[in-house]
């Protein structure tokens, strides 16, 4: 129910659902998930992992027979949608690893996602196949071919229904243009373009054709050695399809309109917080650079996250976000160490629930954090084995940053870095999210009453 | 910077003798500390090199680091410092704790002591001063949280990296005696030239020489502009498959 959905944290009470992945101690590379995204219904939910592959669960019915497991979901569809590939150019490999999946709309009793790696995005259709041809003309039942001379008769084929059956195929590959990493791919408002960026360039793509993309965005310097700043996220509004943003690795995001020009270089609007000079490090711009950007629902706002903070912007006040909410500020002190291993370069991404009312990104520790914007209240929950009984309510967590650490409180020294929640995804109208913990994928509902 | 508010601080001659004296004592520290993350820096640098594909982005930014730190070094004066010292056995030793780079330049002013780097320890009332103990090691990772994943300068055959990691802290010193205080460009004018001028071929107009699996006779369905009711909808998609059994492809 619509009731109560979102508008104050205390009504809303996360449950364990479900748990997707193995269990295992050692966890494999290729399991690693590293997109997650429910469709536009909430019908079907992917993940793409490191190993290329592309997992999709659909939500069952509810029966009125169990009607406390609420939908669960299950596995529906599972392929192989990246292969490694080797450059002969470069001397370098390319990853399998797929960075994003984006569904488009169903216009059909078909599904269709767009998946991409580093430098190859696919469309791909998932469809559904409950009948089968019988009696064809020229080969037989086992689909070996007929001698032609001995074909005396012409007839129709029939369809029979068989067992269900979910086959994944490729409709579209969209290769070749792009240099450097993909980053975000994002599908218009006109359900006939979507767009590709990269590190340096965004390019813009016809569903219909893949041997051609428009660049519409290029900001390499024609000497790379005074390259300073890097695209590191790109979104279609969800309304206006000539208007979409992209962030920068400085704290920036740029809002473009593609009827003012081809090349969209000159932006439409810069948003920039001014820097606060007294809280300036050597690792202020390491923890400014944005690590996600998503229009809100409404499109009205964008949020953004960099390594400390999400923060909420107007698309209408360009110099200073109208909200920052603090992931993990007793980091701050920890940036050196941080710096060493490399997790300060981790990105994390940011959602917006359906209602545009609470905002959602994760942490290290499999701690993810959830921000009400109305209320101002925030929870720090927990992906954990230990919290996977069905329907628990999972219980709010909290890091000790000093002084005595109460009971049931983690202190940061004691926080798990290895466990970062980089991936989640909520639910289009529900209060149901999905987040990735490494090789695990984690389903909460809001309590059933 | 907060070097110079450091600095001045000291020099103003303010407060207290134990001011002045933990203004002093910060300074070599401060300075050691910088090395210590300019040095880690370049060698981040040299290993993207190394690596399979590096991330831009990353390097980008520790790129971006380095010239701050460089730009600040000028400006002080201690730039002049680094072309006299001696090779990569000393920086290995020059790697120490820097806690202090984490404060923000408000907390240094105020002399705040921040749990930082050196204090992961269960007691946060115990003793402060582990400076000993805090040096940072390079082939193993030390006083760091427990279960943080394996630090940077551990890669997968760490007796074979040993060898290159010493080979290429002793061509980033080399390269930053011989050279001006621009190393950082003629660190990414090392990355092969060719991969960058690649894009004009790669990107734009390009013949798609692989269609995969695409398949001419099926095409997308296109959006439909009016509400047409779903039974419409399976029977194009069912229509196509039917199409496709009779012309058995």
């Amino acid at each position: 129910s619509l009731a109560g959905f979102g508008n104050l944290m205390q009504d809303v009470l996360w449950c364990f659902s479900q748990v997707k992945g193995t269990i295992d101690v050692g966890v494999t590379e290729a399991d690693i998930i590293s997109t997650v995204e429910f469709n536009h219904t909430g019908e079907l939910l992917a993940t793409g992992d490191k190993g290329g592959r592309v997992v999709i669960f659909q939500r069952e019915q509810e029966s009125k027979n169990q009607p406390h497991r609420r939908g669960e979901y299950n596995v529906y569809s599972t392929f192989q949608s990246h292969e490694p590939e080797f450059d002969y150019l470069k001397s370098l490999e390319i990853e399998e690893k797929i960075n994003k999946i984006r569904w488009l709309p169903q216009q059909n009793a078909a599904y269709f996602l767009l998946s991409t790696n580093d430098k190859t995005v696919k469309l791909w259709k998932v469809s559904e196949r409950d009948k089968r041809p019988e009696g064809y003309n020229l080969k037989d039942e086992d689909g070996r071919l007929r001698d032609p001379s001995m074909i005396t008769m012409l007839r129709v084929p029939v369809l029979r229904p068989m067992d269900l059956m979910v086959e994944a195929t490729p409709r579209r590959v969209f290769a070749n243009a792009h240099t450097y990493h993909i980053n975000s791919i994002s599908v218009n408002s006109d359900y006939e373009t979507y767009m590709s960026a990269d590190d340096l360039r965004i390019n813009l793509w016809n569903f219909e054709i893949t041997n051609q993309s428009f660049n519409i965005v290029d900001i390499k310097p024609a000497n790379m050695e005074e390259l300073t700043e890097v695209i590191t996220a790109a979104e279609f509004h969800p309304h206006h399809c000539n208007t979409f943003v992209y962030s920068s690795s400085k704290g920036t995001i740029r809002l473009c309109d593609m009827r003012t020009s081809a090349l969209c270089d000159r932006h439409a609007k810069f948003f920039e917080e001014p820097e606060d000079p007294s809280n300036r490090s050597f690792f202020s711009e390491i923890i400014s650079s944005i690590s996600d950007v998503k229009f809100s629902h409404s499109g009205r706002y964008i949020m953004t996250r960099d390594y400390l903070t999400v923060k909420v912007w107007d698309l209408n006040m360009e110099n200073r976000p109208i909200e920052t909410y603090q992931v993990h500020d007793y980091l701050r002190s920890k940036l050196c160490s941080l710096y060493e291993n490399d997790c300060i370069f981790d990105k994390f991404e940011c959602v917006w629930n359906g209602s545009d009312s609470v905002i959602m990104t994760g942490s290290y520790n499999n701690f993810f954090r959830m921000f009400d914007r109305n209320t101002k209240r925030d929870v720090t929950l927990e992906a954990s084995r230990e919290n996977s009984k069905p329907r628990a309510i999972l219980k709010p967590r909290k890091v000790c940053v000093g002084g005595k650490r109460r009971k049931d409180e983690i202190s940061v020294d004691s926080l798990d870095f290895s466990k970062k929640i980089l991936h989640t995804a909520w639910h289009p109208s529900e209060n149901i999210i999905a987040v990735a913990a490494t090789n695990n994928l984690y389903i909460f509902q809001d309590k059933v009453n | 910077m907060f070097v110079r508010g450091l600095k001045r601080k000291c020099f103003d001659g303010e407060e207290d003798i134990e001011g002045t004296l933990a203004g002093i004592k910060a300074i070599p520290s401060y300075n050691l500390q910088r090395q210590s993350l300019l040095d880690m820096s370049l060698v981040k640098l040299q290993l993207c090199h190394m690596l399979v594909e590096p991330n831009l982005c990353r390097s980008v930014l520790i790129a971006n680091t380095v010239r701050q730190i460089q730009e600040e070094m000028t400006q002080d004066g201690t730039w002049q410092m680094i072309n006299t010292q001696s090779t990569g056995q000393a920086s290995l030793d020059r790697l120490v704790s820097t806690d202090i780079l984490c404060r923000s330049s408000r907390e240094q002013a105020e002399g705040k002591h921040v749990p930082g780097y050196s204090t992961f320890n269960k007691d946060f009332e115990g003793d402060q001063a582990q400076n000993s103990s805090e040096t940072m090691s390079t082939a193993s990772s030390v006083q760091t949280p427990r279960n943080l994943h394996s630090n940077v300068w551990e890669m997968e055959n760490p007796q074979e990296n040993k060898g290159n990691f010493q080979k290429s802290l002793d061509h980033i010193f080399e390269t930053l005696e011989n050279k001006s205080p621009n190393s950082v460009e003629d660190l990414f004018s090392e990355v092969d030239n060719s991969y960058y001028d690649l894009d004009t071929m790669l990107t734009g107009m390009m013949s798609n020489t692989k269609m995969g699996h695409c398949d001419g006779l099926e095409t997308f369905s296109p959006p439909t502009t009016t509400a047409s009711n779903s039974n419409c909808k399976s029977d194009l998609n069912e229509l196509d498959h039917i199409v496709e059994i009779l012309v058995e492809s």
